[in-house]
């Protein structure tokens, strides 16, 4: 019986229907993915971290070097977008705190709880390279 | 695993326009995915233009009246079209919902309308619900008893009958499972939004006698926690119930299990 197809191999030559690309993008959604996005991106900003303070302990020349990169535009283009990064995973992680804790998971909290992180990680990042650049 | 793209026989190419009627009201048009078994060939979208005064109000009665005026050949389940049979689940305007209970009114421009998201195809907007049904009987949706049956029913409380609410109204449409990526991405073996609140409204019933095993049954890294809280399921569910928060009164007791 195990080899009886009376189909044809029908149920291998069916089509998978569209899924991603047609789906009405939802906020908590793209929230999720810049949730991930950030993850990773924050793997990448924390070897820059360690090779500004493995420069910083070697100080001199490595230092100069490092504190030049930073500096540069690129460089502060990169510490933007890792501090961004580092906040939108932050303020998404109290976000998965709240929800693990089985709270604010109706309608409209949950609508509210991801603007708030989108929110909150924007202008914290605003505010914190503000007051970098400010204070020098 | 997550698969952006579709496989080559899957992608959806231009169909055929199928004329329009004859008619003085304005017509509204309607993009369909069309599959045939039998033709060999790839997955169309097909367009059709609807007097919609020539019919009822719901996107369901706009597909009865293309199946029986311009194409009979336009495959779709449906059966009792006031959204308590869950048979005609389907994508609509980018959002998974009853076709029977979706307005055409509160769609702007062309309706489009697809299968269920990342199933496999069994004709047109007809999917195959094996792996979902089986996910299904997977979690025992029946009432689990040790102590010999009592003389009369298994009685209940008010109170305890009300913590139900919210759960047993679940019609299986699977219009949340097939809104959830992480079921898309891992639908072999995550058991999704719908059967998870399946699971968790036998975990709440206070005749219940086998919560042990039932928490058993669903602790696992994928059958449980591939719930990220994307939070489509509970977008998407016509009948309001919210998975994600069933999930959620899940994990906490199997927390509440631990301690």
């Amino acid at each position: 019986m195990a080899d009886l197809d009376l189909n044809n191999g029908l149920a291998a030559r069916r089509p998978l229907s569209p899924h991603l690309s047609i789906y009405r993008p939802t906020l908590t959604m793209l929230m999720s993915i810049a949730h991930r996005i950030t993850g990773a991106a924050l793997y990448a900003g924390t070897i820059l971290l360690v090779w500004y303070l493995l420069a910083a302990a070697n100080g001199g020349t490595a230092f100069a070097a490092a504190a030049s990169f930073m500096h540069s535009l690129l460089g502060q283009l990169v510490l933007l977008g890792f501090t961004f990064a580092f906040l939108h995973h932050f303020f998404g992680g109290i976000r998965h705190l709240i929800w693990d804790l089985g709270y604010g998971l109706d309608h409209p909290m949950r609508e509210w709880l991801a603007l708030g992180t989108l929110a909150a990680s924007l202008t914290f990042t605003v505010v914190l390279f503000g007051a970098a650049h400010f204070l020098g | 695993m997550v698969q952006l793209t579709l496989p080559k026989n899957s992608r959806v190419r231009r169909g055929k326009i199928w004329p329009s009627p004859v008619s003085a009201a304005p017509l509204k048009e309607f993009r369909i995915y069309r599959w045939n078994p039998d033709d060999g060939a790839n997955p169309r979208l097909d367009t059709y233009f609807v007097d919609t005064t020539e019919c009822a109000p719901m996107v369901l009665d706009a597909l009865i009246l293309i199946k029986s005026k311009t194409d009979p050949t336009l495959t779709f389940r449906r059966s009792c079209r006031e959204g308590i049979c869950g048979s005609c689940a389907m994508n609509i305007d980018g959002t998974n919902t009853l076709a029977c209970t979706k307005a055409i009114a509160d769609v702007q421009g062309a309706v489009n309308i697809y299968p269920l998201p990342h199933m496999s195809v069994v004709k047109d907007l007809v999917p195959d619900l094996s792996t979902f049904y089986a996910q299904h009987a997977s979690v025992k949706p029946w009432l689990q008893t040790v102590t010999p049956a009592p003389e009369k029913e298994w009685r209940q409380s008010p109170a305890d009958r009300a913590k139900l609410d919210g759960l047993y109204e679940c019609i299986l449409c699977a219009c949340c499972s097939t809104s959830c990526p992480s079921y898309w991405w891992n639908g072999d073996r995550y058991l999704g939004p719908a059967v998870l609140l399946q699971a968790y409204r036998w975990l709440s019933d206070s005749r219940d006698e086998a919560k042990g095993e039932r928490l058993d049954n669903v602790e696992d890294p994928f059958r449980l926690y591939r719930c990220h809280t994307i939070m489509n399921c509970a977008k998407a569910c016509p009948k309001g119930l919210n998975p994600a928060k069933a999930i959620a009164e899940i994990k906490e007791m199997l927390i509440e299990r631990q301690a």
